[in-house]
């Protein structure tokens, strides 16, 4: 009994997190009873702690740079970084630069997706594809993504389809091998239930091995999404051609422009932190009724 | 369902049951199972863990079809599931993914049934074990009593002939325990259907079984039935209750010397087992 109600805590966590509370008179869980408390004020609820260290950065490189201690062109002031800012978003180059980074991005990621979904499917139901395709799969996943990028380049140029292929190709791997993954993972006991209502293939597949499946391949999803903004700039750093975030980054390298440079990295890390937002956020969304584990 | 004829007795029919184990030798886990269970009957099957009586349960469930012998349900030879048997495992195995009214409805996917009979069954099950109010709480969110009250409404909502029931509550405390036992005693009496109860709880087994099939392992076979002619509600003080305690407890307790290597059976390889049941962690057969 001891150890059975051991090894049910590692369930517990995915199932039923009261199984091991004392339920006296089985009383209505604290969980389902809470009601909605009211939340605290925006300003209450971030804990600024962590912005000590990047505005004490700032700080430090602002006196710095205003000091004139350093004397080189590649030590540029906060200002001049700001002026830079202001003058790429006034003139619509950055704009352009970033609408043309996402447009690949999203090209890359919905393709990526589809074909994530349709292999890791494959693998998840198919013992056949499993067999076929499994080995290979699995030594594909292995090599460098950047390892293509010669053959991408001498098969599809420099342009928008190279950078495509090469973001579908970061995408495809995560979907594919989370959706694999989750349709295995899928706990026989479900299966066994479905079996016991003489559910069909189709009905086990709809009902219990997919909504099963979703959380695992959400998070390809999820890593889909970020993979491909990471390669979406190092597609547009080792594919030169055209514009794109990434070009900004190299036009400031090649000119010495460290104000655009940084410029640049602050878009690349915002622009990953929004994409990493919406993801959390329409996960939340999706599974927060599910599971409390799922929601954090 | 009401009218229980001598058709809907249950009739295991010399059941043996073997895996091959890894080495290419067959391990015996059921042996030559013989036993009639009567329309409306509780049975409680009661053995130590490894004596097979959660694999009895699957072969009457139709889960697993490869054995020696017949089941025989209502005149039908058993040869896959059927709504006609309804299951609670140990672990409530509710879908997490849908609320305790959505699990029941489950249940219903293939039963031929309008969608308003199917609502208007869903709703009688949850308040058959009392949980109204809690038709929209998600398994997470209930207790392990009250998950284990949504599985036992999802195994009677399609108003099977027999409910078999696999450890239920061995994973709950004393106090809910007791009190599904009670809840369990009262389904069966209002509704009238059969229940094979598969325990290791000596007590639960008398408290609940109009009779107690106790099982000896390796291979597992019947040892003894016990006939509980006790009123009910039992009262597990009363000195017959008691007697009839100490009676199987001895039964088990003269069985000792080999459970002590039944924890550890074959020398401590229960593992290399080919084809594991889908019992997951539970038990090893």
């Amino acid at each position: 009994m001891s150890l059975a109600v051991f090894k049910r805590s590692a369930e517990a966590s995915k199932q039923s997190t009261n199984t091991l509370s004392c339920d006296c008179g089985d009383n209505v869980p604290a969980a389902f009873a809470r009601a909605a408390r009211p939340r605290k004020p925006l300003i209450a609820r971030v804990d600024w702690r962590g912005a000590v260290l990047p505005i004490a950065a700032i700080a430090i490189w602002w006196a710095i740079s205003e000091a004139h201690v350093v004397k080189s062109g590649l030590l540029v002031s906060p200002a001049q970084v700001l002026a830079t800012a202001w003058q790429q978003i006034v003139s619509g180059a950055l704009f352009k630069a970033l609408s043309a980074s996402l447009a690949r991005e999203a090209s890359g990621f919905v393709i990526g997706t589809l074909g994530g979904l349709l292999l890791g499917s494959a693998l998840g139901f198919s013992r056949l594809a499993t067999r076929m395709i499994g080995p290979s799969f699995d030594t594909f996943k292995q090599i460098s993504l950047f390892a293509w990028i010669p053959l991408i380049s001498v098969w599809f140029g420099l342009g928008d389809a190279a950078k495509v292929v090469f973001l579908s190709l970061a995408a495809l791997l995560p979907v594919a091998a989370h959706t694999c993954d989750g349709i295995h993972a899928v706990p026989r006991a479900y299966i066994e239930v479905a079996r016991a209502f003489r559910y069909s293939r189709w009905q086990l597949i709809r009902a219990v091995i997919l909504p099963a499946a979703l959380p695992s391949i959400f998070t390809g999803l999820y890593l889909a999404l970020i993979y491909s903004w990471l390669a979406t700039l190092g597609a547009e750093y080792l594919l030169v051609a055209g514009s794109g975030i990434g070009n900004t980054l190299i036009d400031g390298s090649e000119q010495f422009r460290m104000d655009l440079v940084l410029f640049g990295v602050v878009v690349v890390g915002v622009t990953g932190w929004a994409l990493n937002a919406l993801a959390r956020a329409v996960e939340r969304a999706m599974f927060a009724r599910r599971s409390q584990a799922a929601a954090r | 369902m009401t009218s229980s004829t001598l058709s809907d007795s249950i009739d295991i029919l010399h059941v043996s049951k073997r895996y091959a184990r890894q080495d290419g030798t067959p391990l015996a886990v059921l042996d030559d199972i013989s036993l009639r269970v009567r329309p409306g009957e509780f049975v409680s099957v009661l053995g130590s863990s490894g004596c097979g009586k959660s694999t009895l349960l699957r072969l009457i469930a139709g889960l697993d079809t490869d054995y020696n012998g017949e089941i025989v349900v209502a005149g039908d030879k058993v040869r896959d599931t059927s709504l006609e048997r309804g299951i609670v495992f140990q672990d409530h195995r509710l879908f997490p993914w849908l609320t305790a009214s959505q699990n029941v409805l489950a249940a219903l996917r293939n039963a031929p049934l309008s969608a308003k009979q199917k609502r208007d069954a869903v709703a009688q099950h949850i308040a058959l074990v009392g949980l109204n109010g809690f038709e929209h709480a998600y398994p997470h969110q209930l207790s392990g009593g009250m998950a284990q009250r949504v599985a036992i409404a999802r195994g009677l909502v399609n108003r099977p002939r027999v409910l078999l029931l696999d450890e239920p509550f061995s994973a709950l405390d004393a106090l809910t325990r007791g009190r599904l036992q009670d809840e369990l005693q009262r389904i069966w009496e209002h509704e009238g259907i059969t229940m094979i109860l598969v325990t290791h709880d000596v007590d639960e087994a008398l408290y609940l079984g109009d009779r107690v099939v106790t099982m000896a392992p390796r291979p597992g076979r019947i040892k003894r039935i016990v006939d509980v002619a006790l009123p009910r509600a039992r009262d597990r003080n009363d000195p017959r209750f008691i007697r009839l305690r100490e009676e199987v407890l001895a039964d088990f307790a003269g069985h000792d010397g080999e459970r002590g290597e039944d924890d550890t059976p074959h020398g401590g390889t229960r593992i290399p087992i080919v084809n594991p049941p889908i019992t997951e962690w539970r038990l090893a057969w």
